[in-house]
């Protein structure tokens, strides 16, 4: 029987989590030597597991794995600016597996690509000359914890299309696979003053519907926003939310209406609000909003999740997963209706992802 | 021959590296060029483009710190050290500590 494989990021290393028939639990790990993983993904194509890392001792690269978990390689080979201009890369994260090939985010901004199975990476873009660029690798306009590019989306249909998020500046679209950018905020909101109007949106989690491919929901720093034009041009969907902060966002597998997203207190805690666990759902693309808390804890919750910390799986019935940044994972087999807590005392965690294998 | 020590933290990346070996190097970076050749990617563990030693890598020649440049003899240990870290989470604090003679 298929088993459903949870791949948890974590401050400590990767942890994966099996179920046979979304039960049943098991935890293996903590693997890649406890590097602090950014990302961590299964490429269903090779069976391959990838997993984005930075040491603070001996630096970035991406850890894999063909055996599920039982063996790893590690490579940073052509994971550098060494040629380009003085930048440093410090660390890779928003793996993405699609069209034979790997790409990976990086700090200082940046996008790399294996088309090895991650043996040997080259630089694809820099994003060099968007709006922002002159400014945005400089440490003193940087957050903490900066990504650099935090997540690559690619397009099912075309393998020189993708969109990128660049972190503080916002969405970049590229048609000619990395050759020209073309940012993708318009209608965006921003609680700051911009000095350019095209970028300055710090977005956190972009996602796009599987079966609708003009459909894409975005989490940024001030508000929920949706998309219906490929990314064109956005609408902010955040009334109905108890706050318009968060990270982590899933598009439903088969409805485009239905999103899922976790808000947490804008401030510097960034917790669930009031310390009630819960996950924020639509049915009608952002017209209203429910709380799912059935099972999660209703009171004394402080819990965190990171931007890419919630997953969502492909069944009838789709299995949403999330995790926590003091390391409880939390699973639904119901479309988020109700929970089960299914590990507890992980490191904290940075990405969940969800595959199916053999 | 150069009396080269390596942290812990590098054995578990690449098989069938000693913690402890015996190289024939003028400085510390012929001698990191050399492990590279036998362990491929090695360097890359220590070193950032420049080259210049990561920000949490130590290198000591006979118990003195010493940069990529630094000249090796015949007699010289060379202890790599992975810094110690912890207890602080932004920003890292570190604390190098010198090798215990042998």
């Amino acid at each position: 029987m298929p088993k459903t494989l949870l791949l948890i990021g974590t401050r400590k290393g990767l942890f994966l989590i099996e179920g046979e028939d979304r039960r049943d639990w098991t935890v293996r790990g903590p693997f890649c030597e406890g590097w602090p993983i950014y990302h961590a993904i299964h490429d269903p194509e090779s069976g391959t597991i990838y997993a984005a890392a930075a040491s603070e001792w001996h630096g970035a690269g991406v850890w894999r794995s063909g055996d599920l978990g039982e063996s790893w390689e590690l490579s940073s080979e052509g994971l550098s600016y060494e040629d380009d201009g003085g930048l440093k890369l410090s660390k890779v994260s928003g793996l993405t597996a699609a069209h034979g090939r790997l790409l990976a985010g990086a700090e200082s901004v940046g996008i790399f690509e294996s088309r090895d199975g991650g043996g040997a990476w080259s630089l694809l873009s820099t994003l060099e000359g968007q709006p922002g660029s002159e400014s945005w690798n400089d440490p003193g306009s940087q957050p903490p914890g900066h990504l650099g590019v935090p997540a690559i989306l690619p397009d099912a249909g075309d393998p020189k299309h993708l969109w990128a998020i660049v972190q503080g500046y916002g969405i970049f679209e590229t048609t000619d696979d990395g050759e020209t950018w073309t940012p993708r905020n318009k209608g965006l909101r921003a609680d700051w003053p911009l000095e350019n109007p095209e970028v300055g949106y710090c977005v956190h989690k972009l996602v796009r519907s599987p079966v609708d491919p003009e459909r894409f929901y975005q989490q940024n720093h001030v508000g929920m926003h949706r998309s219906d034009d490929g990314g064109h041009s956005w609408t902010e969907i955040t009334e109905g939310l108890p706050t318009e902060f968060g990270f982590a966002a899933a598009a439903h597998p088969h409805d485009r209406d239905t999103f899922y997203v976790i808000p947490l207190d804008p401030g510097h805690g960034r917790c669930m609000p009031d310390g009630h666990a819960s996950v924020w759902r639509t049915r009608d693309a952002g017209s209203s909003w429910q709380r799912l808390d059935q099972g999660l804890p209703e009171r004394d919750a402080h819990l965190g999740v990171l931007r890419e910390g919630m997953a969502i799986d492909a069944d009838e019935s789709a299995g949403l997963y999330f995790g926590t940044s003091t390391g409880q994972v939390f699973a639904s087999t119901d479309e988020g209706v109700s929970w089960d807590e299914i590990a507890s005392y992980l490191p904290g965690i940075s990405s969940v992802e969800v595959a199916t294998v053999a | 021959m150069a009396d080269v020590h390596l942290p812990s933290t590098l054995r578990p990346l690449f098989p069938d590296l000693p913690r402890q070996l015996e190289l024939e190097a003028g400085t510390v970076e012929e001698a990191i060029a050399q492990l590279d050749e036998r362990w491929p990617g090695l360097k890359d563990r220590l070193c950032e483009p420049g080259p210049a030693l990561r920000r949490h890598i130590n290198v000591y020649v006979d118990r003195e710190r010493a940069e990529l440049d630094a000249p090796l003899s015949k007699s010289s240990r060379v202890d790599v050290i992975a810094a110690i870290s912890g207890g602080c989470q932004e920003p890292s604090r570190h604390v190098a500590r010198a090798p215990r003679a042998r």
